[in-house]
């Protein structure tokens, strides 16, 4: 949960003061506790990481967590930090991080304005809605991930080949967002835009998608996560460098440590495309009321 | 002279999800001249916002004819404003955005749009909320700009559906009131329709009563009081009070038929 979410809970739940209490003091006492609350958050936090981490660092210095295939947190850090300082087998660890985050991006937007495109054009048009219909319901049942080794031989070990899988991916959640968005349009606002004088054109930009929006903006979170898995997917399918590739020659080295590390570091990438996904997001639907019941997590 | 709104003989028939056909309007006729306040009333369910959706050209009738200063409707024309029941103001769009839409539509300038939408929301008593979203404004509120966005186009003809209903009472005549003053400095005629008789008179220069559906002009009352109205004291008339109770005689047999329809249909 976001601190700020944590903050906008908080209005809500804060129990009522005496009201003889003038408004500053509600203000200062509210925000005092709202400042607790964050401290308990952060506490929170820090204490399932040591307990977590240091009960894996624990069970495997005494043996009851196997090293060679579990690994241990101290390995991964040292691991983490010989990649840092002295770079990985494949070159530095930042042109890695670089790459994989570059097919990440790279297949979040193809995928998302085309599948924002097929779902605005079918959601507007159901004649090619019902035709393409089961195609693309067909398509979707597929493990879509498999289209990583098609794209792996036709187009070879470069950038294109993740950056396709990722789209593919994302493509289908926000296809479905921006098609739904679409049919579920309040046919009043569609009336009284007519009325006011818009022409097709109008309606699909004005009134369409921003409508279909929030449907679509509620979609980039999870189609985000999934260009990350399309771009490491692809990696693994062959590559010469990225987070993926790094994981993979440390699986054939039986270097658990190397892939936890790798893990980890696309823990923490997707942690910060996450935090640019919600700046976005509220950017998106800035109209939308706040949501005192909303948690995000 | 020709009438603003002519409707003569129209039928208008939907088809039901499950494949019936239900009459809403039937061998309907009315006409309202131009810069006429004109009020429909109606039990629930007879067909009052199909006529609105008639004249504005929002669905076809099914037979008869609808004609706007003398020419038929066929689709969406010009100089038609539409205040709708439910909220139809644009949720994403600013107070500024909902009220410039209509000029852009018609190919103004974004700067020529504002200026005439900043004159239009300052004349609805919305100004220093330009850039508020709705659902930051109260209901009351969001009705201004619902006004304000229908009435910047210079609508010859206003078609109202119960735009009011949902507000509460005070509110409510203060909005009356506003849209008589807004509509006595325009020339647009108006149909408003409601369920409340109270509000059809002390607002309208004519009332139309629509029996039960398949809906059809069951009589019609001229409404002789004096403008400007004070709507929160004209109802205090001995002359209102005369009319409405002309007219509720006329009403309230087609509210009895239309509620034990409803009964027996919920049975």
């Amino acid at each position: 949960m976001s601190v700020r979410s944590a903050a906008r809970l908080n209005r809500v739940s804060a129990p009522t003061q005496p009201a003889d209490r003038s408004g500053s003091d509600l203000a200062a006492a509210r925000q005092k506790q709202a400042g607790r609350r964050r401290l308990n958050v952060l506490g929170g936090r820090v204490l399932v990481a040591v307990v977590v981490l240091g009960g894996w660092e624990l069970g495997s210095r005494i043996g009851v967590i196997d090293k060679f295939f579990w690994s241990q947190p101290s390995e991964i850090a040292s691991t983490l930090w010989r990649w840092f300082t002295e770079g990985t087998d494949l070159g530095p660890l930042w042109e890695q991080v670089l790459v994989t985050m570059e097919e990440t991006v790279g297949g979040f937007l193809v995928g998302s304005v085309l599948g924002v495109i097929f779902g605005v054009v079918l959601g507007r048009n159901r004649l090619l809605a019902d035709v393409l219909g089961p195609y693309i319901k067909g398509a979707n049942a597929i493990p879509r991930v498999v289209v990583g080794a098609l794209f792996a031989v036709s187009l070879g070990l470069d950038i294109r080949a993740k950056i396709a899988t990722a789209a593919v991916l994302v493509f289908f959640v926000v296809f479905f967002n921006a098609f739904q968005g679409v049919r579920e349009v309040d046919r009043n606002l569609i009336a009284n835009a007519r009325i006011l004088g818009a022409d097709n054109r109008r309606l699909t930009t004005e009134i369409i998608i921003p409508s279909a929006l929030s449907w679509i903006a509620a979609s980039l979170h999870t189609s985000f996560g999934l260009a990350l898995v399309g771009a490491v997917v692809g990696e693994l399918f062959g590559a010469t460098e990225g987070i993926g590739e790094l994981i993979y020659l440390s699986k054939n080295l039986f270097d658990t440590a190397g892939v936890f590390a790798g893990m980890a570091l696309l823990a923490a990438t997707a942690l910060v495309a996450e935090a640019l996904i919600t700046a976005l997001e509220d950017r998106l639907i800035r109209w939308r009321p706040p949501v005192a019941t909303e948690v995000r997590i | 002279m020709t009438p603003a709104i002519e409707l003569r003989g129209v039928t208008k028939r939907f088809l039901t999800p499950s494949g019936g056909v239900y009459t809403a309007l039937h061998d309907l006729n009315m006409s309202v001249e131009p810069g006429e306040f004109c009020s429909v009333v109606g039990p629930t369910g007879c067909g009052k916002s199909t006529t609105l959706a008639l004249i504005s050209g929002l669905e076809p009738a099914s037979e008869g004819e609808v004609d706007v200063f003398g020419k038929p409707v066929a689709g969406i024309a010009d100089g038609i404003g539409y205040v709708f029941q439910s909220d139809a103001v644009f949720p994403w769009k600013t107070v500024l955005g909902n009220v410039a839409a209509g000029p852009r539509y018609h190919g103004a300038s974004n700067r020529d749009a504002s200026e005439r939408a900043r004159d239009w929301i300052a004349r609805v008593g919305l100004a220093g909320f330009e850039d508020r979203y709705p659902y930051q404004l109260s209901g009351g509120m969001r009705k201004r700009v619902a006004l304000a966005q229908s009435l910047i186009n210079s609508p010859r003809i206003l078609l109202m559906d119960e735009p009011f209903s949902a507000l509460d009472v005070q509110t409510r005549t203060l909005m009356e009131n506003e849209l008589l003053s807004l509509w006595s400095a325009s020339s647009a005629s108006v149909v408003f329709v409601t369920h409340d008789l109270e509000e059809a008179i002390s607002l309208s220069d004519r009332v139309f009563v629509i029996t039960a559906g398949p809906g059809t002009v069951k009589s019609t009352y001229k409404v002789d009081l004096p403008r400007p109205r004070n709507v929160a004291e004209i109802r205090f008339e001995p002359r209102f009070v005369a009319i409405y109770e002309e007219i509720w005689k006329e009403l309230r047999d087609e509210v009895l038929v239309s509620y034990e329809r409803q009964k027996r249909g919920a049975a």
